[in-house]
């Protein structure tokens, strides 16, 4: 009967240590103090109806923005933990226990990855891939804003081991198996990890299908594949990577869940469970998932040096097949995260090969960049300094990728900080370097108004100093034989001064952060002096630049033909104007179903965690309950007339 | 009727085949699952031992059977013959709903005679295999008398017949997994 009502869940579940009591009580303040905020200025309804409930690509692309920013503070604080542990604890055990460490580090990948990166090239492609194509919603709206809803839940229960239960997994963001099993690991913690991906995961899949299918069926009319822009068509490459690879990691880590919760023994070390399928299964879709990360920074990237240097992209049609190479061969290179398990020379062989192949398409688009700048008028806007800081950084990250794609040189650096190097030289460098130059270049056709050129230029020179300063040391401390994930060491190895460096850079890379932040309230307050009244702040040549800034929310009232790849350069090379010509607009109502639904399923998410049977069986009832109310709601388009349409447009042109 | 009432253009069903495809791909891995760990049977009941063919061959046909009468139902649809639709649908629930019962009562067979999950690598991989697939049927299930209400309930107007058609689009695939279940599971593992 006590299974039945509380399933694990006792009194020494709620906080009882000074980090949990401490961040249970600054969440529950946090939240009163917006409560108290929004009553007081009477925006509750405000909230509910202009933001939450909506479906517009716009809006929910800014609350991705917004989520994903809160999630990389989350994750920073991590990082922070773990460089000031490494760097005071040579011959002592620093200030955190090895368990908590674990945890720490554990979260911060798990945080920077799903939530932060993700959430945050959702957030512009939400922003841009319908302006870019010329499309006036996704496919299906709806499953937009249950995507993002999914992914929030998500991002709570990944966070609510604070709040309820006190302890994180500890076992790396991939939680690898047999140590995430029952026997090794017996507190949820691995629970919530599983259950929090699990829920983003269905966000980020729902959202895979929804840019797929608008990618392909909504593009504006003349808009042939090989006229799509280059971040659309790298978004479809990083679409199709989530399609096919995010369904293996939901099957995964539900295997893992099932070993855990009803003795299965898939990957056990008792009852012939084979450990090393796991290393398999996870990394056949993690491989695909770190090129989810970097193929769209690809695409913003060919955007940004091709508008700034004011010159056509140089070899649009390689730069497409060099996405298409990147989105094939990732699929074929997986085992080259265990090189060590033993799975023989030939092998190793295949995939070493294999991932030095991807060094080709790699190559071609570092080329067709340098070439787009080559002989172009460059305007050295902030974009252009994230952009070079990139490049430098992508090569530095790129030549070491290959250096570890070698087997031999691998079983060197293997599970060495050589290789933690590496791989924040491309997430940061290359996923993190695009995010800021995205949102520095899309940001005035969102919101009106350009972010303030100085500080930005300001960010960047702090975050680029602050990578070298942080990151250097650890591909040295590789060298020097340093493992990854280790919380203390002894002081005879010589290592405790490249540690202290690397906390130094990332004090650096904190005031860059610091400086992003009042980047972002100073242009704000100052938004009168940058505004965008023209709805092409940087001369553009892709389609989003030729609606209002901000855009009015069916985002075009008449959609051009489309003749090339960079159509809005074509049109004001003719000498372009806005027609003004109306049409009836379809557009999709609000709806909150999406936010019922994952109420639902975070709900469902807890009650699986610990095992409380009868909140699991509500909310089962619950999520089922909404998608057959779902299936009976069938008027959820209204058509605003072309009348309205032509208000709003004449409201833009009076400005 | 002159034009089809399936518009096959239609972005939702296009966009529903993509999903089927995700879901594939779940299943794709606990075939290799499956295959990885079929001998991994821990002195415990081998697939030989368990699996008895007839009774998954009577499954097979219950749940072809059920695909063609679901395509009755489908083409009742598009000639606007409400009743039929539903008589079909109805059939084809009763077929789904015996396949189901005779894996249940396989599955509680196995368990009396101590073959249960918690058994060996490979009964996990088999229950887990064969029971995601009836998971996927007893939501097929649901759905189709979700979508029977709805047939009785609404006028037949492309929405409805687009929601429809992509029920019957899910039932299919569930019948092409099964096809792969009886012949992977049940096939090899009965001559290995």
């Amino acid at each position: 009967m006590r299974d039945f009502f509380f399933g694990k869940l006792t009194w020494d579940a709620v906080p009882h240590v000074w980090y949990t009591i401490g961040g249970t009580v600054f969440i529950i303040l946090a939240a009163i103090a917006i409560g108290i905020y929004l009553t007081l200025t009477k925006r509750w309804g405000w909230l509910w109806n202009e933001w939450l409930t909506s479906t517009d690509p716009k809006k929910i692309g800014t609350m991705y923005m917004v989520f994903a920013s809160l999630m990389f503070f989350r994750g920073m604080l991590d990082a922070g933990m773990v460089w000031l542990q490494q760097a005071i604890a040579a011959d002592s055990q620093g200030y955190l226990t090895a368990d908590h460490f674990q945890q720490i580090f554990t979260s911060h990948g798990d945080i920077m990855v799903f939530f932060v990166t993700m959430s945050f090239f959702f957030g512009l492609m939400n922003w841009i891939v319908p302006l870019q194509i010329g499309a006036r919603d996704l496919a299906f709206p709806f499953l937009n804003s249950l995507g993002f809803w999914l992914t929030v839940s998500g991002g709570l229960l990944i966070n609510l081991f604070f709040v309820i239960g006190g302890d994180f997994a500890n076992t790396g963001w991939l939680a690898i198996a047999p140590f995430s099993e029952l026997e090794f690991n017996p507190s949820v913690g691995v629970d919530y990890l599983i259950w929090s991906l699990q829920l983003s995961g269905a966000g980020s899949l729902l959202a895979g299908i929804n840019f797929l299918v608008t990618i392909i069926k909504k593009r504006a009319p003349g808009m042939t594949l090989m006229k799509m822009p280059l971040f659309t068509w790298n978004s479809l490459c990083a679409m199709v990577l989530i399609i096919s690879a995010f369904p293996v990691l939901t099957a995964t880590t539900l295997l893992l869940w099932l070993d855990r919760a009803f003795e299965m023994h898939f990957f056990t070390i008792g009852y012939a469970g084979n450990q090393m399928m796991y290393w398999n299964l996870i990394w056949m879709w993690g491989h695909p998932e770190v090129y989810i990360l970097v193929i769209p920074a690809f695409g913003m990237f060919s955007e940004i040096v091709s508008t700034f240097s004011q010159k056509k992209t140089s070899g649009y049609v390689s730069m497409v097949w060099a996405a298409l190479t990147i989105t094939t061969l990732s699929f074929l290179v997986w085992l080259h995260h265990f090189f060590v398990m033993g799975a023989g020379p030939n092998v190793n062989s295949f995939f070493g090969i294999v991932t030095m192949l991807i060094a080709i398409p790699a190559g071609v688009q570092v080329f067709n960049w340098i070439f787009t700048m080559y002989k172009g008028k460059i305007n050295l806007a902030s974009p252009m300094y994230w952009f070079i800081g990139f490049l430098v950084l992508f090569m530095i990250g790129g030549m070491a990728g290959i250096f570890m794609a070698s087997p031999p040189a691998d079983f060197q650096v293997h599970n060495s900080l050589f290789l933690v190097a590496h791989f924040h030289t491309m997430i940061v460098g290359v996923a993190l370097f695009g995010i800021f130059a995205g949102i520095t270049f899309w940001f005035p056709k969102i919101f009106g108004f350009k972010l303030n050129e100085r500080l930005d230029k300001q960010a960047f020179w702090f975050w680029f100093a602050g990578f070298f300063v942080a990151f250097m040391p650890l591909y040295l401390l590789g060298f020097m034989g340093a493992p990854r994930r280790i919380d203390h060491y002894a002081a005879a190895t010589g290592w405790q001064p490249l540690y202290i460096t690397a906390l130094a850079g990332f004090c650096f890379i904190l005031c860059g952060i610091a400086t992003q932040v009042y980047l972002v309230i100073e242009s704000i307050k100052n938004r009168k002096q940058n505004l965008d009244t023209t709805g092409d702040p940087w001369n553009g040549r892709t389609l989003e630049w030729a609606t209002h800034s901000p855009p009015p929310f069916y985002n075009f009232a008449t959609v051009p033909y489309i003749t090339s790849h960079e159509v809005f350069w074509d049109m004001k090379k003719k000498g372009w104007e806005r027609e003004k010509k109306y049409e009836d607009i379809e557009c999709f109502k609000n709806t909150g179903m999406g936010i019922y639904i994952s109420i639902f399923a975070f709900l469902l998410g807890f009650g699986i965690v610990w095992q409380i049977i009868w909140l699991i069986v509500l909310s089962l009832v619950g999520v089922i309950a909404c998608i057959i109310r779902l299936s009976f709601d069938d008027e959820m388009e209204y058509v605003l007339p072309a009348e309205e349409v032509a208000k709003i447009e004449e409201a833009y042109h009076r400005g | 009727m002159d034009k089809p009432m399936i518009n096959v253009s239609d972005t939702k069903i296009f966009g529903f085949w993509v999903y089927l495809m995700t879901d594939l791909i779940i299943f794709a891995v606990l075939f290799a699952c499956f295959i990885v760990l079929h001998g991994n049977t821990f002195n415990g009941p081998t697939a030989k031992e368990l699996f008895h063919l007839p009774t998954a061959l009577a499954e097979t046909l219950f749940l072809l059977t059920s695909s063609f009468t679901c395509s009755l139902g489908m083409l009742a649809i598009s000639r606007q013959q409400k009743k039929w639709a539903i008589v079909w649908f109805i059939v084809t629930f009763l077929l789904g709903a015996a396949f189901l019962y005779i894996e249940i009562s396989e599955f509680s067979e196995f368990l009396a005679k101590g073959a249960s999950w918690k058994r060996s690598a490979f009964l996990s991989s088999f229950f887990t295999l064969v029971g995601t697939h009836g998971l996927h049927i007893s939501i097929g299930l649901l759905w189709m008398v979700v979508m029977m209400f709805r047939i009785a309930l609404r006028p037949l107007t492309e929405h409805s017949v687009s929601r429809i058609f992509r029920m019957a689009l899910f039932w299919h695939f569930l019948d092409f997994v099964w096809i792969f279940i009886f012949t992977t599971v049940y096939g090899i593992g009965y001559l290995l």
